[in-house]
């Protein structure tokens, strides 16, 4: 076991860089401000590697531990929320990768970042995100993972809309937000029926009491079915729409593109390597339950997966926007990582999708990490986002090509570097689970392939000059500072290096070390495939010529398809903007307007009208008075008569 | 200690603004007059806390009884519990921060900060009170001095806004005033009278059919308070045409009163009725809830944003009390605090932004954050809070009534608690429309940078109420700790009622 106290440091550096950033305001602390966040940052990363270093060398079988929770609000007797830090594989390797990246984008954020007029401001975010980030993964309770969720979901709004006198951004970071918080309403549902049905919000016991076939828990939340699934069933499904929407899976993917409107070295922390990888945790962080108790969730998890992986790459080949194809190669990655969750099984070499999701999510975060570091280096020096601006920037250059070059080849999986290791689990184990499956997946690695490098050609290679009309090259910017090379050379060192980890030892979905045999034959078909994706990539785009246009036009409209993602962004417009605001919000409040206050005031006029009648009683004579008077007295005592006779 | 205290400071604190002319003298008073109800509240909640620790189990502490009107079985009784003490916390924080963003009144500061103090008056003495009657009386003394805030430092159609409330909430007194005489006429105490006491009331077991008579009248006139759904259209109303910190008041305290009035009296004293009448109770909150965050949506006044946003939020009050288990009223309660605090930093941040651009407009806005970075983080802030970001008080409240909620399992109840939970994505879309288009984007009119940003009056009031908001988010337990006993004691009650 890892020192409590170095587990309790790694969250709370970020934490009090936060609060006196933060505190400190836009003015005061400024030029101190990316050193001392940078500084807490690289403490945490040290703190975490050895943490990790200790726990994966020490014990062999590695079973989830809470090493310190508190209550933190009590619900009723059996539930609560419990605040604390879990110890398990997957935590640990989390706690590597999120203090890594963050280390890296704090770094190189002091040369890209430098200048700007709320640079206290953009390192106290950055800082609020850690933590954030970090208190989701090391969560005991569901309940915690999603106070978490949602706060690595806000920090994630303020970076989005960091630029905030940009409309686009503004609206990129609402959409952001409103889209993922959808995802969470299922969630928080998924939440209420599981944590309820379960009697207990605690991840061991609730994973203990869901995986016995013969715990009354699980027996009260499988029987009985609401529209053709159990309780169970629906808590599950409702949790990973949660995960979906934290993960741009496909239809919740909207925001994710739009997301790139934030700064890049954010894309690179939040949107690439660690906040949308929160979905692929929580499935596996709930595993055990979502393979014994409930097979068909586990299903819908894989179909999602599948999907938004083919989906995304055929987008990807047709953006302009070089941070956007990196987005939805982001999305595609993400929906590897989940299918192979999704076809894995429980326990022993069933398990191997669950091992090769989770190294594939680790390996991703450093190729990922690099490629969006690498674009950001581009883009500082070109003031663009837009491919069409760059071209032949090798020689201008060198580190940043060479970087995105090994980013490239990474996440093409072409070995030995790192994406090779982690994409070849994945098949293989698609392979033993599902050949359509496994189809599908060879393709997704072949467009990859393929836009990644038509990325890399358009980027670097394309036109000689390097030199667009529009946006001339900034000549005495040259590559940025050293704080941003650093950060691309230690993540392709990274990059290279990640496959070689023997990750089957540590992570496991049952916890003992599961030994991964990989035959080179096997490996053949994909870099075979991959190798071609490059290929075609290097014929239509490496020197500049007409043959991309000639291709568009002979599938102009498939092209228009990919180009405009499949107008999902329009479908969802047309049901905000002429269903939910027209039809429902709009009469409510026309209802509240005309019909209840109008009620309100249609008694209050009637009021008025009584009175104006009855008013004309009041003459004034004397004369008029006595005879109600007398009119009165004779009524009553009739009256009195009538009753006591 | 006396809680009389409670009462007479205001009441002190008023009667000698009265003495004075000059703007300096009557704020410095005001403030100082705050001041010390906030540190009484302090004390009180100190002495509070030793005699829970030396173990006094005694549903209510700080007891005293005066008789009022022997013959009719009147008296003055006060008393407090966790509940009311949070209640009271609450009421102080707000008119210490009230009283600081009205620094600047110039029209008849003095008979405006007397106001401000007798309303302040009437919610303690209201949160105090043990005598049905007693808490009668604080309710209307808490109801006037709103009408003259609005008719007279009021903006907009003030003087429409100011009767309607007024008109709506006395309706709601004389339902309120009736569904007593109810009780009063079904009780006896120990020598065969009949007797307005609560704890007295509480140990009686009432008819079935009495109750259901006289439960509806109780609730819904105290849901007009509360606005309870089709009951609060004095809510957008009344706020958007009240001076900044009348507003505060409203929807901080007010609203509060109508809330604490529902489970306290009605909910606690009848129990059964309560149970009985329970779909509707959660239909109609549920109904709030959500029709009030969709009517939110279509508002572009900023102030008609948080009224409407009020509606949706005091809906989870009453869904709380509506599902009568312990969880859901500590839900109900926690939101109870959580909003008033909330909504108040919400209006004091809308106050001082028109204070400087002269428009609540969300289309003539824009961009604030550059002129303005506190008055505009506050803003975010309170939005945040608002739509139940961790951390901040809304979450905490909202989640506990869902939890509690989802215990009752009816389909009627589930379809209510997954309709409220809808409405956490329906917030985020109305709060972030208008921060988006407020705070961020594009500068809309480069004169609103003019005034600066906030001056220390206002810093303060912010700072206040933002403590609360994040002691309750980050420490939960410490509220739920000191109201946790007295709802076992109110469900224990009810649970015994119930079982016969």
């Amino acid at each position: 076991m890892p020192s409590l106290n170095n587990l309790l440091l790694i969250l709370l550096l970020p934490f009090c860089s936060f609060l006196l950033l933060g505190l400190a305001g836009r003015k005061r602390l400024s030029p101190l401000a990316g050193i001392l966040g940078t500084t807490s940052l690289f403490i945490s990363a040290l703190l975490s590697v050895h943490s990790a270093w200790t726990y994966f060398s020490s014990t062999s079988s590695h079973k989830p531990e809470v090493a310190w929770s508190m209550n933190w609000l009590q619900f009723s007797d059996s539930l609560s929320i419990d605040m604390g830090v879990l110890v398990d594989p997957i935590s640990m390797m989390m706690l590597v990768v999120v203090t890594v990246v963050s280390f890296m984008v704090h770094l190189y954020s002091l040369g890209y970042m430098k200048g700007d007029e709320r640079f206290t401001t953009y390192y106290a975010y950055l800082s609020l995100f850690t933590f954030s980030m970090l208190g989701l993964v090391v969560s005991v309770n569901l309940f915690q993972i999603y106070m978490f969720w949602e706060l690595v979901g806000v920090s994630s709004f303020l970076l989005i809309g960091f630029y905030y006198d940009k409309p686009s951004a503004v609206s990129a970071s609402k959409k952001a937000f409103i889209v993922t918080r959808f995802a969470d309403l299922g969630f928080l549902i998924g939440i209420l029926i599981l944590g309820h049905g379960a009697e207990t919000l605690d991840f061991n016991t609730l994973i203990a009491r869901l995986t016995d076939p013969s715990s009354p828990w699980l027996g009260a939340l499988s029987a009985g079915s609401f529209l053709g699934a159990s309780a169970l069933t629906w808590g599950l499904l409702l949790v990973f729409m949660g995960g979906a929407g934290k993960s741009a899976m496909f239809p919740l993917h909207i925001w994710l593109p739009d997301a790139m409107e934030g700064p890049t070295p954010v894309s690179a922390l939040i949107h690439a390597a660690t906040m949308v990888v929160a979905g692929v945790y929580l499935v596996a962080r709930l595993f055990p339950v979502f393979a014994i108790a409930c097979p068909v969730a586990l299903d819908v998890v894989l179909w999602t997966g599948i999907i938004s992986s083919v989906f995304a790459a055929l987008i990807a080949c047709a953006q302009t926007d070089i941070k956007r194809v990196l987005a939805y190669s982001t999305m595609s990655q993400i929906g590897y990582m989940m299918f192979a969750l999704g076809l894995s099984g429980y326990g022993g070499e069933a398990g191997l999708g669950y091992t090769a999701s989770l190294f594939h999510l680790f390996t991703h975060a450093f190729f990922k990490a690099l490629l969006f570091l690498g674009a950001g280096a581009v883009i500082h020096m070109v003031h663009s986002n837009e491919i069409k601006d760059m071209g032949g920037l090798r020689k201008r250059m060198p580190v940043t090509h060479l970087a995105f070059l090994i980013g490239c080849l990474a996440i093409a999986g072409i070995p030995p570097f790192a994406g090779f290791f982690s994409k070849e689990e994945i098949l293989t184990a698609a392979y033993a689970a599902n050949p359509v499956i496994y189809w599908i997946a060879l393709i997704t690695a072949g467009l990859t392939a393929f836009y990644m490098f038509r990325l890399y050609y358009l980027i670097f290679w394309s036109r000689e000059s390097g030199v667009s009309n529009a946006h001339p090259v900034d000549e005495h910017h040259g590559e940025g500072t050293i704080s941003m090379k650093l950060p691309l050379l230690l993540l392709s060192v990274g990059a290279v290096i990640a496959g070689l980890v023997p990750f089957g030892n540590y992570v496991s979905s049952d916890g003992t070390p599961l030994h991964i045999h990989l035959h080179i034959g096997d490996a053949v078909l994909p870099v075979l495939i991959a190798l071609t994706g490059i290929g075609i990539a290097t014929y239509f785009y490496k020197t500049e010529s007409s043959k991309p246009a000639k291709l568009m036009q002979s599938m102009r409209v498939f092209y228009m398809t990919l180009h405009n993602k499949f107008y999902i962004d329009e479908i969802y417009l047309f049901i905000t903007k002429n269903i939910v605001f027209p039809l429902i919000g709009r009469p409510a409040a026309w209802f509240d307007k005309f019909v209840i206050d109008g009620t309100v005031i249609a008694i209050g006029r009637t009021t008025d009208r009584i009175a104006e009648t009855v008013r004309v009683m009041q003459t004034g004579r004397v004369q008029d008075y006595a005879l109600f008077f007398i009119a009165s007295l004779i009524t009553l005592a009739v009256f009195a008569i009538y009753l006591f006779h | 200690m006396n809680l009389h205290l409670l009462v007479a400071l205001p009441v002190v604190t008023a009667l000698f603004l009265l003495l004075l002319r000059d703007l300096r003298q009557i704020r410095l008073i005001a403030l100082i007059g705050s001041i010390v109800q906030l540190g009484a509240c302090f004390l009180l909640l100190d002495s509070y806390l030793d005699v829970r620790a030396a173990g006094i189990t005694e549903p209510v502490l700080f007891k005293s009884s005066a008789a009022w009107f022997p013959s009719l079985g009147i008296s003055f009784t006060t008393g407090v519990d966790g509940i009311s003490l949070a209640m009271i916390l609450l009421s102080a924080l707000v008119v210490l921060a009230g009283v600081l963003v009205s620094w600047n009144t110039e029209h008849l500061p003095r008979e405006y900060f007397f106001l401000l103090m007798l309303l302040s008056a009437g919610a303690y003495g209201f949160f105090i009170s043990l005598d049905l009657f007693t808490m009668f009386f604080f309710l209307e003394v808490a109801v006037i001095p709103k009408f003259l805030l609005i008719g007279v430092w009021g903006s907009g159609r003030k003087d429409a806004s100011a009767l309607k409330l007024a008109l709506m909430l006395m309706a709601g007194s004389a339902l309120v005033f009736v569904g007593m005489l109810g009780l009063y006429f079904n009780s006896a105490d120990s020598f065969g009278a009949h007797t307005f006491d609560l704890e007295t009331l509480s140990m009686q077991a009432m008819s079935l059919n009495q109750q259901l008579m006289f439960f509806p009248l109780l609730f819904i006139g105290f849901g007009i308070f509360g606005a309870l759904f089709p009951f609060h259209t004095w809510v957008p109303d009344g706020h958007s045409s009240a001076p900044t910190a009348a507003s505060m008041f409203l929807a901080g305290i007010s609203m509060k009163l109508g809330g604490y009035g529902c489970l306290r009296v009605a909910a606690y004293l009848m129990p059964e009725a309560a149970n009985y009448y329970a779909p509707v109770i959660i239909t109609l909150a549920a109904i709030a809830v959500l029709y009030g965050a969709f009517a939110t949506l279509m508002q572009t006044d900023l102030k008609y944003i948080n009224a409407y946003s009020s509606v949706s939020h005091c809906g989870f009050v009453l869904l709380g009390i509506g599902m009568l288990n312990q969880t859901a009223i500590t839900g109900a309660i926690l939101q109870m605090v959580s909003h008033g605090l909330m909504t108040a930093l919400f209006f004091a941040a809308i106050g001082m932004l028109y204070q400087r651009t002269h428009t609540r407009m969300v289309s003539q806005l824009g961009g604030l954050l550059r002129f303005m970075p506190f008055i505009s983080t506050v803003f975010v802030i309170a939005g945040l809070c608002s739509l139940g970001l961790p951390g901040l008080s809304g979450f905490v409240a909202e989640m506990t009534v869902f939890m509690g909620a989802w215990e009752k399992h009816d389909t009627l109840s589930r379809v209510a608690t997954i309709a409220s939970c809808a409405s956490i994505v329906v917030t985020a879309v109305y709060i972030l429309r208008a921060t988006g288009k407020v705070i961020f984007g594009p500068v809309a009119d480069a004169h609103h940078g003019e005034a600066g940003d906030a001056c220390w009056n206002e810093k303060l009031a912010a700072g206040v109420l933002l403590a609360g908001i994040l002691i309750i988010g980050i420490t939960p337990f410490l509220l739920t700790q000191l109201i946790q006993p007295d709802i076992e004691r109110i469900m224990f009650n009810i649970g015994r009622d119930l079982a016969y």
